[in-house]
């Protein structure tokens, strides 16, 4: 059943556009749907971004060309050179910017007639609340689960809606959080993994225009909630494949047991996210697995010297294709099946990229008995820092 | 029963790469079974050790939450959907 969102600011929408404000919005304006009144509404809008990354990216760009009155970003971050395949607000002259103030120049200069505002700072429970408590809306573009659980709860506590949008390599999530009556976060994931569950580096990476999508959606759901037309994703968890490139929809039901906007609520202020993640102290299994380790520096030394040690890649084919150290190659998923391919007398050094998944690799065979191996430390990234630089880094 | 399991993308690694694999099912709980005893990888993903579902993970029937049906008792036709769908945060793992 469609749901009709009410519009959301209490606020009188200012009087008037300019000439050139009806000029830059005429493809606006001359929607029956949105027409004077709905630019009205969009320029009296304040939306707040926690995060000015891929889904920040598109984000913040349709928000300032649709004429959002005031935009907040918030991102604690600085432009990385591997950003730039995906965050399309920043340019190669970015990098190295705080990420916020990049989005803001790069925003304002699409649009000069709106308030943009850039909070480089971490968002926190300390700080959430008196940063969400002068905008209307809130738009989830984080990359974190103690981020997201805190978003979540201050949009509840403070009454404001979530649009939310996540994604993973090649699949996203979009929904609308916070509304009156409807789901939260925490309805649709009570608990976050705990840290070393989710899958590996292996498989991490996005595609690019990925977030571009996701975030676009999110940006069209929240002109939709500030112009009050169509209907919202509230209730609703829209599941996109890009591969398959297929939409599928899934019923969101708001918990009534839910601690934070169930009846009784039992969270009544913000928590330690960190904590409820998992992520501080002793609840990470495998993320920091202690194993024996030998540096590159030592590991080429004794290759000079000609030592026989059998290298064991565990990273994955297309990794190895972008450079290796002509080791044998066993993706870490398939380590258990292939296991019989390695012989326990030699003396084996494992590696990865960074040094993680070796880790783990290390860690398992250790339990199958293997009793000559070593982790190689920081992975090829540090041989490339450390040894030849001719190793590419990715 | 003839029922199609979704497999989301963090986990089609360890389901052969396959985005969904039929299986034989009478309840969600069967067909989650027999999706773990195909791949059995899976199984640490989707149970903790004790075999409850992990609670960051939804499954679907069609498109309603089974957590509002009868959980993992949730009687299968021929033709539904069982949808897994994890929580998800971002390019990046924690």
């Amino acid at each position: 059943m469609a749901i009709k969102v009410q519009p959301l600011t209490g606020a009188k929408p200012p009087a008037s556009l300019s000439n050139e404000e009806i000029l830059r919005y005429s493809r606006h304006l001359i929607m029956p749907e949105v027409g004077m009144e709905g630019q009205l509404k969009l320029k009296s809008a304040k939306v707040l971004l926690i995060g000015t990354g891929g889904l920040g990216a598109p984000l913040g760009l349709y928000l300032a060309a649709a004429g959002v009155g005031r935009l907040g970003l918030v991102d604690f971050d600085v432009v990385d050179f591997t950003n730039l395949q995906r965050q399309v607000t920043f340019g190669t002259d970015d990098v190295g910017k705080p990420k916020s103030e990049a989005a803001r120049a790069r925003l304002s200069n699409l649009n000069p007639d709106i308030q943009i505002e850039s909070f480089e700072t971490q968002l926190t429970s300390e700080n959430a609340l008196q940063l969400f408590k002068d905008f209307d809306i809130i738009v989830d573009g984080t990359d974190n689960f103690p981020t997201r659980y805190l978003v979540n709860d201050a949009c509840i506590l403070l009454g404001k809606p979530n649009v939310y949008g996540s994604i993973f390599r090649f699949e996203g999530q979009v929904t609308v959080f916070g509304m009156p009556d409807g789901p939260c976060y925490r309805c649709l994931y009570p608990e976050p993994p705990p840290p070393g569950l989710v899958p590996s580096c292996a498989e991490g990476g996005v595609l690019g225009v990925l977030p571009g999508i996701v975030g676009s959606i999110q940006a069209m759901e929240t002109i939709k909630l500030i112009l009050g037309s169509g209907d919202s994703l509230k209730g609703r968890l829209l599941l996109f494949d890009a591969l398959g490139m297929k939409f599928r929809e899934l019923k969101l039901r708001k918990n009534p047991n839910c601690p934070v906007c169930g009846t009784h609520p039992t969270i009544t202020k913000l928590i330690d996210y960190y904590e409820f993640c998992g992520v501080r102290g002793e609840e990470a299994p495998d993320s920091n697995v202690q194993v024996p380790e030998i540096t590159p520096r030592e590991l080429k030394s004794r290759i000079d010297r000609g030592d026989d040690l059998f290298i064991l890649d565990v990273r994955e084919p297309h990794e190895y294709q972008i450079c290796n150290l002509n080791g044998h190659l066993i993706p870490l998923g398939e380590l258990t099946r292939r296991v019989h391919e390695l012989d326990s007398s030699r003396e084996i050094v494992a590696h990865c990229r960074s040094g993680k998944r070796s880790a783990e690799a290390v860690d398992f065979l250790r339990k199958a008995g293997f009793r000559k191996i070593l982790n190689l430390k920081g992975g090829i990234l540090a041989w490339s820092d450390e040894v030849d630089p001719s190793v590419p880094k990715y | 029963m003839a029922v199609k399991v979704m497999i989301p993308t963090p986990l089609r690694v360890y389901a052969a790469k396959k985005d969904s694999v039929d299986v034989s099912a009478r309840t969600v709980g069967e067909a989650l079974g027999g999706l773990t005893t195909a791949y059995s990888e899976l199984r640490k993903h989707l149970f903790t050790e004790e075999g409850k579902l992990r609670s960051f993970v939804n499954v679907y029937v069609n498109d309603e939450d089974i957590r509002y049906l009868a959980k993992e008792n949730t009687p299968t036709k021929d033709g539904d959907v069982v949808s897994i769908v994890p929580s998800i945060a971002g390019g990046c793992c924690l």
